[in-house]
């Protein structure tokens, strides 16, 4: 599997990643490179397996009471915000 | 007195005999750091302050009657921990000015067990990497020769406890971060079963594969302090409500009738020639002990190094969405639009390491490739977990090398990431499986260390830890310091 | 042929209704609506990094009544997905939801249509999922404001099958899911406040075509009668499109409910992968038999079950019981009324008192509530005081008539029935001996029309029962008064 710098744009463009010109051809290079080095794994038979999301087969995601367990800590939490304005985090205009 | 070359086991009888107490220790090993860390750039953040008032804070507690088998002994955390009211960077620019509000399970429990942190270690960006050459701090060097990678991820504790800068420090693993450079620095490291030790606070790479764990110059001194790190925690779903064993009351456990798989598919093609020899060495020494030794097969288990960077990168592809410069860590200077913070932002905040698992992770899961790359890895490890629960209805552990061979060069694969990839061949199988394995030092391989890999099935960490401590009675290459550090 | 007539409408609904947890779905934070901008946003709903979810039981035990009250299908395994997109009010950058393996599946409700037959709506699944927090424009210069306390709100989205055929029919099933959740109290319904929203696929195509059209689905109404006027709008957008030589694009489109129109949005338009794939903190949700049998013991009365047994037990029409048990509320007001009315001698004045306190809900209570943007929670009326009123019409101290006026003047806060109708000197006059006086009076004052009566003009006959009411106020008993001047006109 080849990708190339027009394949490469669209991923970085999908994981908000700006690419600088010259970073596409490397890029393109080196995903190539991991891609053709994982399609082995298309040779394995995998018809009757079942995917693996977990290690821990078999185990059942475990409930929390519904119960209000954490209060205001805004001030605590915006000291890392870059941009904070009436206790908003601020981002560059949002259009719909 | 030279506390540096004692165990934890010795640091513990000095401080409850009342020998020293922790603040001496605490500013001994503060000093060492002070010394060496230039030349090793095994730290982040050093907390000699905090570190100070949690050695008298110790001290306190003993002289009140109330100290534990750890009170007092001072550690280091790797920096994907999250530290309340300490800069918690994960190695990455990202976040460089990221003071985490919180404390990890990890490291609260191990405080509250009254360990000493002295502050936090280099890492390869988002635990991402197998020389720590990614770090937005810089490489960390290998204490036995500086011009060496210590290995990665965890490579700021390895080199921080290798030059023995501390006496043990916390690690994660991902596909062999707390193995590998445990073996490449020459030191003993754990990772425990998938959902062992809490996850909450560790700042997440690929969530179905990290786990915390223990890197230290002993089995013993790993079985001290897994106690402290391991538990169910209600705060990770994944974490397994499931006791804690005494693992050093657990140590002591006979090597007689112990029956040792070794790993047939890793011990031929790819392993270098004197990595091999010293493993092979380290399985005559479980033969003279009393283990009975047979080969075990996993066939599939060379598939895991594919398989590791689909699901690897897939996961952290959508873990590493939330750093989008909105509510912490980096933002780009004058965002002209929305588009333009996320994509400038995360470019600038991400190294070319994490960039490239990112955009890799990005397309496995992208529509039309999903199957193909995504769904096959995860159905390839289930085959992968099907062959170690097979070999282990034949033997109780599984031997093999940690690595390849011994520390490679600083610079020397970071330009074919594939080739870099394939370093963590053994480690990464027991991520996948969620299997806890350790690595202890197994002797030298041109005056480097190199490492014996045991991996053990679910929740076998004290029948795996007594097993490397049997060998460690038979051996010193776990008490080797180089030079410079002795 | 017309348009309305070639072009079949083909509508599907996707229902967000907020679970009424105490906790967000995956963290403690309080969910409660306007709270200050991120005060109810924690580690876990802010995206923190090191921070795990943890999943809310109630939210799970919510989910499970919905399903058994559709008649769904509970999944006994089902597994949370993230959904990855880049959006300023989506923390992670992914939300977590369920993909290929939702908690319900294959339920469906039924509807009434016009002509009073019944449909049934399939109902593809029910998943679960977070909310995402809100952005704010107003008061930033160039910039939006991120307010994340609605993230992690607990949500259960609601697909239904393409099984509408109108935007009349698309209420019908709105509101019967309105009524459902809210009858199962896991959604309070508040639809100004967000805890119930609707986004609609819509598509036209001809009459007799297998092949849907292509859909375009419509966000962001926040209210019954815009989700009618937004389908409306864009049914006939895509007729026209299509007459007019186009082509209906697929795209996602905002209704704007000032300009009474739906537009592009452009800001989704850009092709979405959303990249699905297991979380893989959260571990499958196994919901065993015992805990789905634990959920049923605790089911109400669903509103179908509840409108029938108020046909066979109060005699009323489906109309009147569909009505009637709209909400839980109005069926509990209405059993309150009747219960509280005397106790009628046979079965036929039981039913009659029955629909006696129907058309009084329905018709005058309902018309007040309504003028003054009430619901019936919170009607100054109470039922044992409307039962109160109903009492006086059944034992005849007034007139139905002149029991608006009692109503009217109790709604005012004048008191109970009996206190309006004595301040108001309303009761009837049934004494015969006043009543054939007013009649004499009047037989006095119109010599001609009773001449005319006399020689046969029965019609006026109305005539004389006016004025004799008029004489009276109106208070003379109807039944008297027509008795007695029918024997007076008659002559001697």
């Amino acid at each position: 599997m080849s990708l190339t710098r027009h394949d490469v744009e669209g991923i970085a463009r999908l994981a908000r990643l700006q690419v600088s010109d010259a970073d596409l051809t490397a890029y393109a290079g080196s995903l190539s490179k991991i891609l053709a080095f994982v399609e082995q794994l298309s040779s394995v038979d995998t018809a009757a397996v079942e995917p693996m999301a977990h290690p821990l087969a078999g185990e059942a995601q475990r409930l929390r009471p519904d119960v209000v367990s954490e209060g205001d800590r805004r001030e605590l939490y915006q000291r890392n915000a870059p941009a904070v304005e009436s206790g908003l985090y601020v981002v560059p205009k949002v259009i719909e | 007195m030279s506390f540096h070359t004692a165990s934890i086991a010795d640091l513990s009888k000095g401080l409850a005999a009342g020998t020293y107490s922790s603040v001496e220790l605490t500013r001994y090993f503060l000093a060492r750091i002070q010394r060496f860390n230039e030349g090793l750039n095994a730290f982040i953040t050093v907390t000699e302050e905090q570190a100070l008032a949690a050695a008298a804070a110790a001290d306190a507690q003993r002289a009140a009657g109330q100290a534990g088998r750890l009170t007092g002994v001072p550690i280091a955390h790797k920096d994907i921990f999250c530290t309340a009211g300490v800069r918690t960077s994960c190695g990455s620019r990202m976040l460089d000015n990221f003071i985490a509000p919180y404390d990890a399970t990890v490291v609260a429990r191990m405080a509250a067990a009254g360990i000493v942190s002295l502050g936090k270690t280099n890492m390869d960006e988002f635990a991402m990497g197998s020389s720590n050459e990614t770090s937005w701090y810089g490489p960390v060097r290998n204490p036995w020769d500086h011009a060496k990678v210590p290995g990665g991820s965890s490579g700021g504790s390895a080199a921080a406890v290798a030059g023995r800068l501390v006496p043990a420090a916390t690690g994660t693993d991902t596909g062999g971060s707390i193995r590998q450079p445990a073996a490449l620095v020459g030191i003993s490291g754990i990772k425990p079963t998938y959902g062992r030790v809490s996850r909450y606070g560790m700042i997440a790479f690929a969530s179905s594969l990290d786990q915390a764990g223990i890197m230290a110059p002993s089995a013993e001194d790993c079985a001290y302090l897994l106690g402290a790190m391991a538990g169910f925690d209600p705060r990770d779903s994944t974490s397994v409500d499931r006791p804690v064993p005494d693992y050093v009351a657990e140590l002591g456990a006979p090597l007689a009738g112990l029956r040792i798989g070794v790993l047939t598919e890793f011990m031929g093609q790819g392993l270098e020639a004197e990595t091999g020899a010293r493993v092979r060495e380290a399985i005559e020494v479980y033969r003279r002990l009393g283990a009975t030794v047979v080969d075990v097969s996993c066939p599939r288990l060379p598939l895991s190094v594919p398989t590791y960077y689909v699901v690897a990168p897939a996961e952290c592809s959508s873990n590493l969405s939330r750093f989008d410069g909105v509510r912490f860590g980096y933002r780009c200077e004058k965002p002209r639009d929305l588009l333009d913070l996320y994509q400038r932002s995360r470019a600038e905040g991400f190294g070319p390491e994490v960039q490239r698992r990112i955009m890799t992770g990005t397309y496995v899961l992208s529509a039309g490739y999903y199957d193909a790359y995504y769904l096959q890895a995860q159905k390839v490890r289930t085959l992968i977990a099907e062959d170690f629960k097979r070999a282990f209805a034949e033997v109780d552990l599984i031997l093999c090398p940690t690595a390849p061979g011994p520390a490679f060069g600083i610079g020397a694969k970071v330009d074919d990431p594939v080739t870099m990839y394939l370093n963590d061949i053994y480690t990464i199988g027991a991520n996948l499986a969620g299997l806890p394995a350790m690595s202890v030092p197994c002797g030298f391989d041109g005056g480097l260390p190199v490492g014996l890999q045991l991996i053990g099935p679910h929740f076998s960490e004290g029948r795996m830890l007594a097993a490397a401590h049997a060998y460690q009675r038979e051996t010193d290459w776990h008490q080797r310091v180089p030079a410079a550090y002795a | 042929m017309t348009s309305e007539t070639k072009w079949e409408v083909v509508i599907g609904l996707e229902i967000h209704a907020q679970l009424a947890t105490h906790s967000k779905i995956f963290s403690g934070s309080a969910t409660v609506f306007g709270a200050d901008p991120n005060t109810q946003a924690d580690l876990v709903d802010l995206g923190y990094p090191g921070v795990l979810p943890v999943l809310n039981a109630d939210a799970v035990r919510m989910a499970v009544k919905f399903g058994l009250a559709t008649g769904a299908t509970v999944a006994s395994r089902s597994v949370f997905a993230r959904k990855n997109y880049f959006y300023p009010d989506l923390p992670k950058g992914y939300q977590i939801s369920q993909y290929e393996r939702p908690i319900v599946e294959r339920g469906s409700l039924d509807i009434m249509l016009d002509d009073g037959t019944t449909k049934t709506i399939g109902i593809t699944r029910a998943h679960l999922e977070e909310d995402a927090g809100k952005s704010l424009h107003e008061g930033l210069v160039g910039a939006s404001g991120i307010d994340l306390n609605r993230a992690g709100t607990p949500l259960l989205e609601i697909v239904s099958e393409p099984d509408l055929r109108s935007a009349k029919e698309a209420i019908a099933y709105l509101k019967k899911v309105h009524s459902l959740v809210r009858y199962l109290e896991i959604c309070d319904g508040n639809m100004q406040e967000g805890s119930f929203r609707c986004d609609a696929n819509v598509s036209v195509r001809p009459f007799g075509a297998e092949k849907f059209g292509t859909r375009c689905e419509i966000k962001n109404v926040n209210s019954f009668r815009f989700v009618e006027k937004a389908i409306n709008y864009e049914v006939a957008r895509q007729i026209d499109l299509i007459e007019s030589g186009g082509k209906v694009v697929q795209e996602t489109r905002l209704y704007d409910s000032v300009k009474d129109e739906t537009r592009s949005m452009r800001s989704k338009e850009e092709a979405n992968d959303y990249r699905y794939f297991p979380d893989p903190d959260l571990l499958p949700v196994v919901i065993e038999p015992a805990f789905v049998a634990e959920v049923r013991a605790t089911l109400p009365e669903l509103p179908d079950e509840k409108a029938a047994r108020f046909q066979s037990r109060y005699g009323l029409s489906a109309y009147d019981a569909g009505v009637l048990t709209a909400s839980r509320e109005l069926a509990g007001y209405y059993e309150a009324t009747v219960s509280a009315l005397p106790k009628a001698p046979d079965e036929a004045a039981a039913r009659a008192n029955a629909k006696l306190a129907a058309n009084w809900v329905m018709g005058d209570l309902s018309a007040a509530l309504n003028k003054e943007n009430m619901d019936i929670a919170s009607s100054p009326l109470k039922a044992p005081e409307l039962a109160g009123l109903l009492t006086r019409i059944i034992d005849a101290t007034i007139s139905g008539k002149l029991a608006k006026d009692v109503f009217e003047g109790m709604w005012a806060g004048g008191g109970n029935a009996d206190a309006v109708i004595d301040a108001r000197g309303l009761r009837q006059i049934t004494d015969v001996g006043a009543i054939e006086k007013a009649i004499a009076e009047v037989m006095a004052a119109s010599p001609g029309q009773l001449a005319e009566y006399r020689a046969g003009k029965d019609k006026l006959f109305g005539y004389f029962v006016g004025q004799a009411m008029k004489a009276t106020q109106g208070k003379a008993n109807p039944a008297a008064l027509n008795e007695i001047l029918r024997k007076m006109l008659a002559g001697p």
